[in-house]
């Protein structure tokens, strides 16, 4: 039995949790909120230098030729310290894209210069939630047309691969024909965009069907959110418990009550809840074991919960203070509601979840 | 990161198999339990002479030095026997006090010739070995006994009431916690003996748990008398004795909750109906299977965690009370959600509405029981929050005082 991480991990975590320490700060992380940058390009530089960011691109395609252990072990970091980078975006979803449902010729096109930090990319694989309509767009074999209403980290992308009916298809994004409208954003430091696309060259990844990529890729994204999540949620925790020792009242520091020792104590069984259920995510997706696509739901699921509860009480714990700008709490209630609604609401999930346990009992 | 046994955990595990297969009686139904259609004093005799074949193979006491009696194993391979066992129709709850309490607190404190007195005819099942610490005023809070033994010559007697006593109907032997000094703070009063529960004095009644059950009972101790050589530690140093034995669990991986409820839900889902159709169907009672499956699920690779680090020679830390935690909890919100399945059939006995429903049936009335034994929801909650997250303990106003003050 060994459900853990290897120590050659855990030291890749390390240093990625030590760089981003010192530059994912808290002045940092609002420099995007206030709009003063798109993104943190410093952090984002760091990532892919350290080859964290391209972890389970192989080595052929300029990637770090690591694993998606590794990957997720970078993406716990990266939600700890709120990284305001669009690394779900052109890691999580894009890359993975291409790795799983590009040819040879279209992995080499685009991997190596994702790999290399020369390209963000993004992706749209199809939601089955949506207030303004599905997006409008037409393939014809040669060009995209149409509009996409909603795109996460639109404006910062070089690279979009859309689903279009049951086809995956890949268009650059930096030539003529293509307009994007920032949107504002509930969660600043992660924004959208609205893209419209006129007569822009693209061409279908070459698997097919595509929609099963898209699938094993949204699979796999709910794994490493999940794991961005985690660490988004061990760190209010961390923040709120520091605060429960400082602050007094009634004569006594705050943690020492009962009522908030209690409401910590659920905070961290649901934390650990989400960390179980993303290790065993982990375990699905890095041996490609056929119970990815429960593992992956479990893991959304507990993992959305767990970041969004840890959040909401986070700002409880802290009393009035925690409603202040000035605070962080705020970054980590709006960024654990961008990670749950990110690959579609918990719900969507949790109904997966049960499609699967049902076909499993069957 | 991988689920495989290493290659010594798989010969052990196929030795185990191996022995299971060849003596014991593999399990029909998650539910089946052993000796069922037996009498009591048959269905003890029956497991007396499992757990003496069981002994025989080393198996009995793992983790125990050879010369005690034990196989000198490893905690991983205990864990493996355990789970191997699980497939079986096996004793529940008959030596499990006995080989996880009071035997480990009588090899660490008791002298050398108590060990061979005692040590043998309790790993093979021929004595049973009970424990006597919670008392009607001292539930949560065991440093509040009232048990009183008093000196008289080579001799204790022994006066007063333990409840919650598992087993005690059955059992020869215990380890009994009592007050010997009530001038002196709660926990520095105590001393800990060997009880001979077939003694004159020793009154043993069972408690009818609201499940129709009856696991555990009373004891009431009037005028027992105890030769002196039977205390375990010095006079007035019962509670580290105490501590000892209780340390023991923190090598179980605790927090058993069965694995397959989820699947137990679907199947009564898929024949209730609702408003015409399979339950099934219906999204509020998929989302009640998936939770099923998010919690037990969780508790069972929470163990794994634990697992891990026994399989890595360390010890599982005190996170792991959040299985016992979560794992009781759900119990009740699954068997409850289960019943609530058929609507106002759902109170129908299983006698009467099927054997399909006599499982979650018997989760609901037993989770209560669950919540409570080894620690209330409440209790490791303060646990998590003191132990793991390092937040202040309790403001207690009873510690310097003479336990005598207290008690008045």
């Amino acid at each position: 039995m060994n459900f853990d991480f290897s120590d050659d991990q855990r030291l890749l975590q390390e240093a990625v949790c030590k760089m981003l320490a010192e530059t994912s700060t808290s002045v940092e992380v609002r420099h995007v909120l206030e709009g003063r940058k798109p993104y943190s390009d410093g952090v984002w530089h760091n990532l892919i230098g350290m080859g964290a960011a391209a972890a389970a691109i192989p080595e052929a395609y300029d990637g770090a030729g690591l694993g998606y252990l590794e990957l997720c072990l970078v993406a716990e970091e990266a939600g700890r310290y709120l990284a305001a980078v669009p690394l779900s975006s052109t890691f999580y979803l894009a890359a993975e894209a291409i790795l799983h449902g590009g040819s040879e010729a279209q992995k080499q096109r685009w991997l190596p210069a994702i790999a290399r930090g020369e390209l963000i990319a993004t992706a749209a694989l199809g939601s089955r939630e949506t207030y303004l309509g599905q997006p409008a767009l037409v393939f014809d074999g040669k060009t995209l047309n149409g509009t996409l209403p909603v795109l996460a980290d639109g404006a910062l992308a070089g690279l979009l691969v859309v689903r279009v009916g049951d086809d995956l298809v890949v268009a650059e994004l930096k030539g003529a024909g293509v307009t994007c409208e920032a949107l504002p954003s509930l969660d600043p430091t992660r924004p959208y965009a609205r893209l419209g696309l006129s007569a822009v060259p693209a061409e279908k990844l070459a698997a097919a069907p595509g929609a099963v990529v898209a699938q094993r890729v949204l699979d796999g994204a709910a794994v490493l959110l999940a794991f961005e999540q985690v660490g988004g949620a061990a760190r209010i925790l961390d923040i709120s418990r520091e605060y429960s020792l400082e602050r007094k009242a009634f004569g006594r520091q705050i943690g020492s009550f009962q009522a908030l020792k209690h409401k910590m104590a659920d905070i961290y069984t649901r934390n650990e809840l989400a960390r179980v259920h993303a290790y065993y995510g982990a375990w699905a997706l890095s041996s490609d074991a056929p119970e990815l696509a429960r593992a992956a739901a479990a893991a959304r699921v507990a993992a959305t919960t767990a970041f969004n509860f840890a959040a909401e009480e986070g700002i409880e714990i802290h009393g009035g203070i925690g409603f202040t700008w000035e605070m962080d709490c705020h970054l980590y209630y709006r960024r654990a509601r961008h990670l749950g609604q990110l690959l579609g609401s918990e719900h969507q999930w949790r109904a997966r979840l049960a499609a699967e346990l049902i076909k499993e009992a069957a | 990161m991988d689920f495989r046994d290493t290659p010594e955990e798989a010969e052990f595990r196929a030795q185990v198999r191996a022995w299971l297969a060849a003596n014991g009686q593999k399990r029909n139904s998650a539910d089946e339990t052993f000796g069922e259609g037996l009498d009591d004093a048959a269905k003890l005799a029956a497991a007396k002479a499992w757990q003496a074949k069981k002994a025989k193979a080393g198996y009995a006491a793992i983790t125990w030095p050879k010369e005690a009696g034990g196989l000198g194993g490893t905690p991983m391979q205990h864990v493996i026997y355990q789970q191997e066992e699980a497939a079986y129709v096996v004793p529940g709850m008959i030596f499990e006090v006995s080989i996880g309490m009071g035997l480990p607190t009588v090899m660490m404190w008791a002298a050398p010739e108590l060990k061979a007195r005692f040590l043998r005819p309790g790993i093979s099942g021929q004595e049973i070995w009970c424990q006597l610490f919670s008392e009607p005023a001292a539930g949560s809070d065991t440093g509040g006994i009232r048990t009183r033994a008093e000196k008289q010559g080579e001799e204790w007697v022994i006066s007063g009431q333990k409840v919650w006593t598992s087993g005690a109907h059955f059992c020869d032997y215990g380890i009994l916690l009592t007050r010997t000094d009530w001038d002196k703070p709660k926990q520095e009063g105590l001393t800990m003996f060997i009880v001979d529960m077939k003694a004159p004095g020793v009154e043993i009644r069972p408690i009818h748990q609201m499940s129709g059950d009856s696991e555990f009972n009373e004891v009431f101790f009037t005028d027992v008398r105890i030769a002196d050589k039977y205390r375990l530690g010095e006079v007035n140093g019962g509670w580290k004795v105490m501590l000892s034995t209780l340390m023991q669990e923190r090598l179980s991986v605790g927090g058993n909750l069965p694995t397959d409820l989820h699947r137990h839900l679907i199947a009564l889902a898929r024949k209730c109906q609702w408003d015409g159709h399979p339950a099934l169907e219906d999204a509020r009672v998929r989302d009640r299977i998936a939770d099923a499956y998010l919690q037990q699920q969780g508790v069972g690779l929470i163990i794994s965690r634990g697992l891990t680090a026994l399989s890595r020679g360390k010890t599982p830390g005190p996170e792991m009370a959040i299985t016992k935690l979560v794992a009781a909890k759900a119990m009740q919100d699954i068997s409850a959600f289960a019943l609530e399945l058929a609507g106002p059939e759902g109170m129908v006995g299983f006698e009467a509405l099927g054997n399909d429903w006599r499982y979650m049936q018997r989760l609901w009335l037993g989770s209560p029981g669950a919540r409570v034994a080894g620690g209330t929801d409440e209790v490791l909650r303060n646990v998590v929050a003191e132990r793991v997250l390092g937040l202040p303990g309790e403001i207690r106003t009873d510690r310097k005082v003479p336990f005598r003050e207290l008690a008045g």
